[in-house]
């Protein structure tokens, strides 16, 4: 299983993306965004970072880089695809997803360990959880408040298009605590936490069994692959 | 002071007009009186500029002299003791030394092929006129650094000194400031993994705000930033050159600040971290391609800097064409490119044959380039503007060889009072109640204090290496994902303890640093320094600055490990009071494996509690006697080196043996603090008794709860290592004492017969002061 991530400039959870892909037993393969060649991959990861500092909006100016036109296709022709922080903005930017994302509502950046609740355990990236799990996985970001119009809202809701929802703490004024959210077919999915910062023992957020040893991430990754072996 | 908003008066370095002042119009009109004054040059440096040059200098050469002969980046103050660091030195220390100070960062051999390079750097007075660009550059400016010397930068930590936390002015302060640290570090994709943050009025109208940046390399990627080579090309790479910073090194970081005077503010540099960001990309790929001889960050002093320090680094001489230079505002003159502090900049040695695939690189990283000029064997740096020679320099003689100063020294006249107003006259609480009630009272005060609100902001996590960031007492970093070799690094400076005896202060901030990275596991290796003072102009400051230097370098030499390089930043005042000695040590550790880290906290159940050394009642400039009392007075707490090392060993061996579930530096409010810290760390309890300590050190309970004697850590055990622990203290001699057990359960550290109280409300107590004071972001 070959999955892709691509690095833009400004880029910054790249490695780490590949990492975690590597750590569920897949193949990662370094993207270029200048590019227009996916290298045949059967899965897309978007990475987190600040793609071109976030100027103008977060991920407004990366989601049309080059690679973007092929990272949209293969999205509409099913290839998993993954946005995780400035990816999922990316995916927002790009319409692969609905709803966009503004300033923290506190205004700062902020970096925790976040409890989540997998609300879709069906998506491509979501099916070896079960729903209503309960997980922590890294939260760090400064644009992260996920917003949408109330029709939008309520046909997500109603579809099940809701990914993750922020369980305890609401930690930067997202509406309805969308962590969050899939597109109708599965195959796409954005969220503001960071799982590859969750898939390796030592290096992941503190447990009660242990410091560190949150590897909860990891199944976003072993659902992509195990999903692809089965097929 | 404070900061106006009147529009700034532009130093006119120009003669008159826009027409260039050229090195043959300095010859022909030797009598054109010139603004060194007001560049920051004295009347003697000016004289001997003249000297040099058998003529007067050109309006350009005039701006190089006046930002290289800073104070910043000349250390002519500094200097003549700074050489210490390098004599002071054992065989011993220099062999895993790959490169020691006087580079852009000093290079440590970690072992396996692997190296790290680290430094740590002020960046006070910018921060203070703009905190936001004032420490968001100060990150940029060390990492680039780091970038350099062919390393990857892998982490950041920052050490903040403020005014009192309900100071009018320090929200504002800390608020950019932290503001500026997250928005640059976590943009360039980098943890940010300790650092300090204190308050004291001392810091009031100068707050203190040094960086550190860690890289990794392999060995062979080692890079120095020389100009080798006649022929090869000079290359300038990156942001465009604006009209920002110009002066920063001489007119901010080399001159004390007064009211009244023109806003500073022009001269503050605005940082892009994604500008930065790339660059570091770009130069990884350089120098992995191996399409550059060498690298050079420009910093201070801009084009002036780099140009003369990589000429005098190299074969001597360099021939630049100045208007290639890309500019941001096209109006700038050329005085201005050569003193302008713009950001994200680098400057190439390149051979001609690989320009091409250069430029290729820099063109995919979307990075503008432009080359400026090639490498001579002139001897001299020469710089042309528009065609016609405005520059002509020995390089050395910019860079290199400014003045040297043997800056008056006085035994302050105050120090003898003030030591002999000792903690011994304040009263110590005997009764439970006001024990527990003080134990809180230093638990939420601004300095012991939670930090949380402030490293809530920063990324810990990106490049996924990070084995222990805050609150443990050392922040340490995976290097080799194949075998978990690693490095810990921590800093420390206590200036109330400076305040009260400069070389001891030294010593105690070295031997605090070295702690914190012996409980982690690592072995201590080298040290960086960041050395924080007053006026050098004012005797009194030159002498806290000359007894810090031989501390500091003779306590290195104790403890066999050598300073690789740092910073001096002089002129932190206001008005003629200066701050406390700042000196900020950093030391450096290696772990062979970081999955044999040890965290800073309890994690488990019915582990046994062990206090290492011994405690005296050593009170004088403690966190108690300035909470409690308002009171700084006395002489600094004992510090045996020789203990620290076998302490630190001691600590090696357990952490190697895995018979270490946590460790805890005692400092800052002694062993009530570090009890309390490792309740909170994970949330697991403790009972603690006192008794035996309080009889064999011979202490009241107040003193076994608040003093600050060194050489003490506390550790916990897991019951089935009990004895091989035991084995090992007894073995080695070191004192230690059976002091709890942790108690899951009881939810609260309990001291037996002195106090209890619940987790809930030590991390209430702890947790409050920040957001109180600078504005709630979300629950924790």
């Amino acid at each position: 299983m070959r999955v892709g991530v691509v690095t833009f400039p400004g880029s910054l959870d790249d490695r780490d993306a590949q990492r975690a892909v590597r750590l569920a037993g897949g193949e990662p393969v370094a993207l270029w965004h200048g590019d227009h060649d996916l290298q045949g991959v059967d899965a897309i990861i978007l990475p987190g970072g600040f793609s071109y500092g976030d100027y103008l909006r977060a991920g407004a100016i990366a989601s049309f880089s080059p690679i973007m036109t092929e990272v949209v296709d293969a999205a509409n022709k099913g290839v998993p695809v993954l946005g995780i922080c400035n990816g999922f903005q990316m995916l927002a930017e790009a319409r692969l997803i609905p709803g966009a994302h503004t300033r923290n509502a506190h205004q700062q950046f902020i970096r925790r360990d976040q409890r989540l609740r997998v609300e879709n355990a069906r998506t491509d990236w979501t099916n070896g959880f079960t729903e209503g799990q309960e997980i922590t996985i890294p939260l760090k970001n400064a644009d992260g408040r996920f917003i949408a119009d109330a029709e939008t809202i309520r046909r997500i809701e109603g579809e099940g298009q809701v990914a993750f929802r922020y369980l305890g703490v609401n930690p930067n004024g997202s509406m309805d605590d969308i962590a969050g959210v899939t597109n109708e077919r599965g195959n796409v999915v954005g969220l503001m936490p960071h799982p590859e910062h969750a898939t390796e023992p030592g290096f992941g957020p503190d447990t009660p069994e242990a410091m560190s040893s949150g590897i909860d991430g990891l199944t976003f990754f072993t659902s992509v692959i195990e999903r692809a072996l089965a097929r | 002071m404070s900061i106006d908003n009147k529009p700034a008066e532009q130093i006119d370095v120009r003669p008159e007009g826009h027409a260039p002042d050229t090195v043959a119009n300095a010859a022909a009109t030797p009598d054109r009186e010139q603004p060194y004054g007001a560049l920051g040059l004295k009347a003697d440096e000016y004289a001997s500029i003249r000297e040099i040059l058998g003529r007067r200098p050109t309006s350009g050469e005039l701006a190089m002299y006046s930002v290289m002969w800073s104070e910043h980046c000349s250390y002519k103050s500094s200097k003549i003791y700074l050489r210490q660091f390098g004599q002071k030195v054992t065989p011993a220390m220099k062999k895993n030394l790959m490169v020691g100070m006087g580079e852009n960062a000093g290079v440590v051999d970690v072992g396996g092929g692997w190296a790290v390079t680290f430094k740590v750097e002020s960046h006070n007075h910018p921060s203070y006129i703009e905190p936001f660009q004032g420490a968001a550059t100060g990150v940029g400016g060390i990492v680039r650094d780091i970038i350099s010397m062919g390393a990857r930068p892998v982490a950041v930590m920052d050490q903040l000194r403020f005014g009192a936390i309900d100071a009018p002015d320090t929200a504002r302060v800390v608020d950019g400031v932290v503001g500026g640290i997250s928005f640059y570090a976590n943009c360039l994709g980098l943890p940010n993994i300790g650092g300090e943050t204190y308050f004291d009025p001392v810091y009031q109208g100068n707050p203190l705000v040094n960086a550190l940046s860690v890289g990794v390399l392999r060995h062979e990627d080692l890079h120095l930033a020389n100009a080798r080579g006649v022929g090869n090309k000079v290359v300038l790479f990156g942001a465009r050159t604006g009209g920002d910073g110009i002066g920063g090194a001489s007119i901010l970081a080399s001159d004390t600040f007064s009211s009244g005077g023109p806003t500073k503010r022009p001269a503050v540099q605005v940082g892009d971290p994604f500008a930065e960001k790339v660059l570091i990309e770009c130069c990884l790929e350089l120098f992995r391609d191996e399409l550059v001889e060498g690298i050079q960050d420009l910093g201070a002093a801009g084009i002036s800097c780099a140009t003369s320090e990589l000429a005098s680094n190299g074969d001597g001489g360099m021939f630049i064409e100045l208007d290639k230079v890309l500019l941001r505002d096209p109006s700038l003159t050329a005085e201005e490119i050569l003193m302008s502090e713009s950001q994200e900049r680098m400057m190439a040695v390149v051979e001609p044959s690989k320009l091409d695939a250069f430029l290729a690189v820099t063109a995919k990283w979307d990075v503008e380039t432009s080359v400026l000029g090639e490498v001579t064997d002139t001897g001299r740096l020469v710089i042309d503007w528009h065609g016609e020679e405005i520059v002509n320099v020995e390089p050395r003689t910019v860079a290199v060889d400014g003045p040297v100063y043997e800056r008056p020294v006085a035994y302050p006249t105050w120090i003898d009072a003030l030591q002999a107003d000792t903690a011994s006259s304040l009263p110590r609480p005997t009764g439970n109640s006001v024990l527990r009630e003080q134990f809180l009272e230093l638990l939420g005060s601004a300095n012991l204090s939670d930090k949380s609100w402030i490293t809530n902001q920063y990324d810990t996590y990106v490049l996924g290496n990070t084995a222990l960031s805050f609150p443990d007492d050392g922040g340490m970093i995976r290097v080799d994902e194949e075998s978990g070799l690693g490095f810990a690094i921590a800093t420390d400076a206590n200036g109330r303890y400076c305040q009260l005896d400069p070389k001891q202060g030294a010593r105690l901030a070295l031997a605090e640093a070295y702690r914190n990275v012996a409980v982690t596991g690592a072995v201590p290796a080298a040290v960086t320094d960041c050395l924080n003072f007053g006026s050098p102009e004012n005797p009194e400051v030159m002498w806290q600055f000359s007894q810090t230097v031989e501390g500091l370098a003779d306590g290195c030499l104790e403890l066999e490990i050598p300073v690789t390089g740092g910073n001096v930043s002089f002129y932190n005042q206001t008005g003629t009071v200066p701050i406390h000695p700042t000196p900020v040590v950093g030391v450096l550790g290696v772990i062979q494996d970081v999955a044999k880290r040890v965290p800073s906290g309890w994690q488990d159940e019915g582990d046994n509690i062990y206090l290492l050394g011994t405690t005296a009642l050593e009170l004088d400039g403690s966190a108690w006697a300035g909470v409690i009392h308002d009171h700084l007075g006395g002489r600094p707490p004992a510090v045996d080196l020789d203990a620290e090392k076998q302490l630190a060993q001691l600590l090696a061996a357990g952490a190697d043996q895995s018979l270490l579930a946590a460790a805890h530096d005692l400092s800052d409010g002694g062993l009530a603090q570090a009890l309390a810290e490792s309740v909170m760390r994970f949330g697991v309890g403790a009972r603690v008794w006192l008794g035996e300590l309080l009889e064999r050190d011979g202490i009241d309970t107040a003193t076994a709860l608040f003093s600050e004697s060194t050489g003490r850590v506390i550790v916990s055990v897991p019951r089935e290592d009990d004895v091989r622990f035991r084995g090992l203290c007894e073995g080695r001699g070191y004192p230690v004492a059976r002091i709890g057990v942790t108690d899951a359960a009881s939810e609260s550290l309990e001291i037996q017969d002195v106090f209890t109280v619940s987790i809930d409300e030590l991390r209430s107590t702890h947790r409050a002061t920040l957001p109180k004071r600078f504005g709630a972001t979300i629950p924790q």
